[in-house]
């Protein structure tokens, strides 16, 4: 190590290492002034078709349809009719009261965990809502609301949730991992942007089937850091799979901001020219913007256009998880001082604007599923929450390690078992 | 029970042509699946136009076509990742990793992934993927492309692991891994893919077409994972081998001239340990030959085994013929190796005690 302590040459300023550090920490007013937010309307559509080199300001400016006004301006606005922007409605306020209602069931300690996705409700919903039925998603922790848009059962999220005897997962994973082939919903995994490469293998195999469905997958501006993130790129890219990335950008990896994951630099979106990937950034505050968007994407990759790679610019309005408080390493505001706004209160408002919906009506469905998640989890917990109780047979824990269970593996039920008879006896 | 079908007999099922080597009794068994399911897809670094850069891929993509035989970008996370997403499409992907040297990057899908699925998702979703890869030394391939990392896998649950010896059963193995729902890591003894080897790398190189166990069949034909096969039967020592050792290890016997019983593993992850119970109780020594690095080796889980399982049958302490803790090198690769002098030197020693 000795050579390392030499004198640094005299005629040269000192190196130095940039250590990034986001604008406003703690005790600091919330300051987004480095966030240039575009007029809605203003950026143009290009053709399903284009080549990603034709369009690449589109991975620097800002998809959006909903301006001040509620109004659903520019050539992205989707032709929806109002039944249809009232259930995307619906489908995130019930989103809103599931979390709500979740977190204080882990508060109570009903569960060891939970994850809301406060603030980034329009991420999951319109997305899977422009997707087809069958299209397949590769999510990750904080898509709950594709389950939702898809009409998963409440009562078997929150059956998942407390780990209970009715668990469809058998109490084998962390609360929200959930999984539903039958919902088109690829089992979460706790380790990060996993799910790309194999989103990625999963079209590739449709396409290659000569199928017609497609698959999206979706992670954080955080673990695009991740070797799994830039893999799938690049397979994607070489076999033109029919996917659709979505980069979520809430501006938080727990504590750390964007930053972290290069941010600073560019744009998330922009991580797909360099793959030579079409890419689309989009106000993910804005239902319609990320509807439209998803539409754009899902028609390209079903007409062998290839991959298009999505960032959705929003904000984690609430804590990483119920482990992590924000107060620690961020400014208490940000969450108000946000300039993209709410995206429940954005999507009402334009209703609103438009004459098909009113705050009675809002404040009315608001309690009517607010009802809903609390009759669902009266329910569920008539199957136990977690801690409770012995949920599962033993022998659960043995099952699904393999086709067939090894001798190893029956050697080791036979001994948990005999430990249950002494510890739990009948 | 484990098979009895010693090295030097005439496999049962065995019909022309004769005198496969171990590679082509691994295109074989490809271009068999190949053939039967078209569900079954390999990808990986080489493997498509060019065949793989030890051939055993050769031809098949021009037989079967771009879609099914193909290419992939030098990613081993990302290959591993893809075959994962295949699999829950229901493809039974067979990627192929070049060397188990380069196997590292694509641990997280293999581990947390492949091996998981079933099991966080109930079934839901499986991974019937089956990676190939050459590994082990022998080959002047330096830390990078000698390495035999299979205890790895065999410690993570949810995968299992095959390594076989022989092209017979290279091409067996390898269509029950392919049919197999479960991930399976199937490392190819690279050393032998063209011919069987004493230990004695002075000597000149034996080819397969002499060898008994060359004689494959063309057709169909599997050997159920988790069945050992005894390969000498004897009364002194239990000798527990699998890959390129199976070979040294019963050399140094035969020219020792000691009534050994060696048994050839073939699949570490399920492990038949009933073929391994009923030798050591009759032999009453346990002698573990393998490449790896000694430490946390597949050679302690079956040496403590052993001891839990027969020790009252022991008349020696178990012993293990290893690779040295060491990167593996390349110049003094034929110290490293666990050769003739080493087995031998173990053999006296458990046959004294």
């Amino acid at each position: 190590m000795a050579d390392r302590q030499s004198t640094p040459k005299s005629n040269l300023a000192p190196l130095s290492l940039h250590v990034p550090e986001p604008p406003s920490r703690p005790g600091d007013a919330p300051d987004f002034s480095h966030v240039e937010i575009l007029k809605a309307g203003v950026t143009p559509r290009p053709a399903e078709d284009s080549d990603p080199a034709a369009m690449r300001d589109h991975a620097y400016g800002l998809v959006r349809v909903l301006d001040d006004d509620g109004a659903a301006v520019g050539p992205w606005a989707p032709k929806l009719d109002a039944e249809t922007k009232r259930r995307m409605l619906k489908y995130m306020l019930r989103v809103r009261a599931f979390d709500d209602r979740m977190y204080r069931a882990q508060r109570q300690g009903k569960t060891s965990f939970y994850m809301k996705c406060t603030g980034e409700e329009a991420v999951a919903i319109p997305a899977t809502m422009a997707l087809d039925r069958d299209d397949m998603c590769f999510p990750s922790y904080r898509q709950q609301g594709i389950l939702i848009a898809r009409d998963y059962p409440l009562i078997d999220m929150i059956n998942q949730i407390y780990s209970n005897s009715a668990d469809p997962l058998k109490g084998r994973q962390l609360p929200i991992m959930y999984s539903s082939r039958e919902h088109g919903f690829f089992s979460i995994s706790g380790n990060l942007t996993t799910q790309y490469p194999q989103a990625v293998g999963y079209a590739m195999a449709s396409a290659a089937k000569g199928d017609t469905r497609i698959a999206a997958t979706w992670c954080g501006e955080g673990s695009t850091a991740e070797g799994d993130f830039h893999a799938a790129l690049t397979f994607a890219a070489v076999y033109n799979a029919p996917i659709i990335f979505n980069i979520v950008n809430n501006q938080w990896a727990i504590s750390s901001f964007s930053g972290f994951a290069g941010g600073e630099r560019t744009t998330f979106a922009a991580r797909g020219l360099g793959y030579g990937i079409a890419a689309l950034r989009v106000d993910g505050n804005d239902a319609l913007a990320v509807y439209a968007a998803t539409r754009w994407a899902a028609d390209r990759a079903r007409t062998n256009k290839g991959p298009t790679l999505i960032e959705h610019f929003t904000y984690r309005s609430e804590g990483h998880s119920t482990s992590d408080d924000p107060s620690g390493y961020r400014a208490a505001d940000e969450k108000t001082a946000w300039p993209l706004g709410d995206p429940i209160e954005r999507l009402k408002a334009h209703l609103v604007a438009s004459g098909e919906w009113d705050d009675d009506r809002h404040e009315a469905l608001r309690t009517e599923l607010s009802d809903e998640v609390k009759a669902a989890g009266k329910e569920a917990e008539k199957n136990g929450v977690l801690g409770h109780g012995l949920h599962q047979p033993f022998e659960t824990m043995f099952e699904d390690v393999y086709a067939d269970m090894p001798w190893h593996l029956r050697e080791q039920m036979e001994q948990a078992l005999a430990e249950k008879d002494a510890k739990w006896p009948k | 029970m484990a098979e009895v079908k010693p090295l030097d007999a005439k496999p049962a099922e065995a019909k022309a042509p004769k005198g496969m080597n171990m590679i082509e009794a691994i295109n074989s068994a490809l271009d068999t699946m190949l053939d039967r399911d078209p569900d079954v897809v390999i990808l990986g670094e080489d493997v498509g136009y060019f065949g793989g850069v030890f051939r055993a891929t050769a031809g098949l993509q021009e037989k079967h076509g771009k879609t099914r035989v193909f290419d992939s970008p030098i990613s081993e996370n990302g290959i591993i990742g893809v075959a994962v997403g295949m699999g829950a499409y229901g493809l039974r992907p067979v990627p192929e990793i070049q060397f188990a040297d380069y196997i590292y990057p694509g641990l997280d899908q293999i581990v947390s992934e492949a091996a998981r699925i079933r099991y966080r998702s109930v079934g839901q979703f499986i991974a019937p993927m089956t990676i190939r890869s050459p590994y082990g030394g022998g080959i002047f391939g330096g830390q990078t492309h000698s390495q035999s990392p299979e205890s790895l896998f065999t410690h993570m649950s949810g995968v299992k692991t095959v390594i076989p010896s022989t092209p017979y059963d290279a091409k067996g193995l390898l269509i029950a891994a392919i049919e197999c729902d479960d991930p399976v890591v199937f490392f190819e003894p690279k050393r032998i893919y063209n011919g069987p080897f004493d230990g004695h790398y002075d000597r000149p190189v034996q080819p397969w077409a002499k060898h008994p166990a060359s004689d494959v069949p063309k057709d169909y034909y599997r050997i159920e994972l988790g069945k050992a096969n005894i390969v000498r039967v004897g009364e002194a020592v239990t000798v527990l081998a699998y890959g390129t050792m199976v070979h040294v290890a019963l050399a140094v016997v035969e020219e020792l001239g000691i009534d050994a019983e060696v048994i050839d593993l073939r699949s570490l992850v399920p492990l038949d340990i009933e073929a391994i119970e009923t030798s050591v109780r009759k032999t009453g020594r346990c002698m573990i030959v393998h490449e790896a690095t000694r430490t946390s080796g597949f050679g302690a889980e079956l040496s403590a085994l052993v001891q839990e399982r027969c020790f009252y049958h022991l008349e020696a302490p178990v012993i293990r013929v290893t690779g040295f803790d060491t990167p593996y090198p390349h110049s003094l690769e034929w110290a490293y190796f666990p050769g003739p002098i080493r087995i031998k030197t173990a053999l006296e020693k458990i046959l004294k005690d």
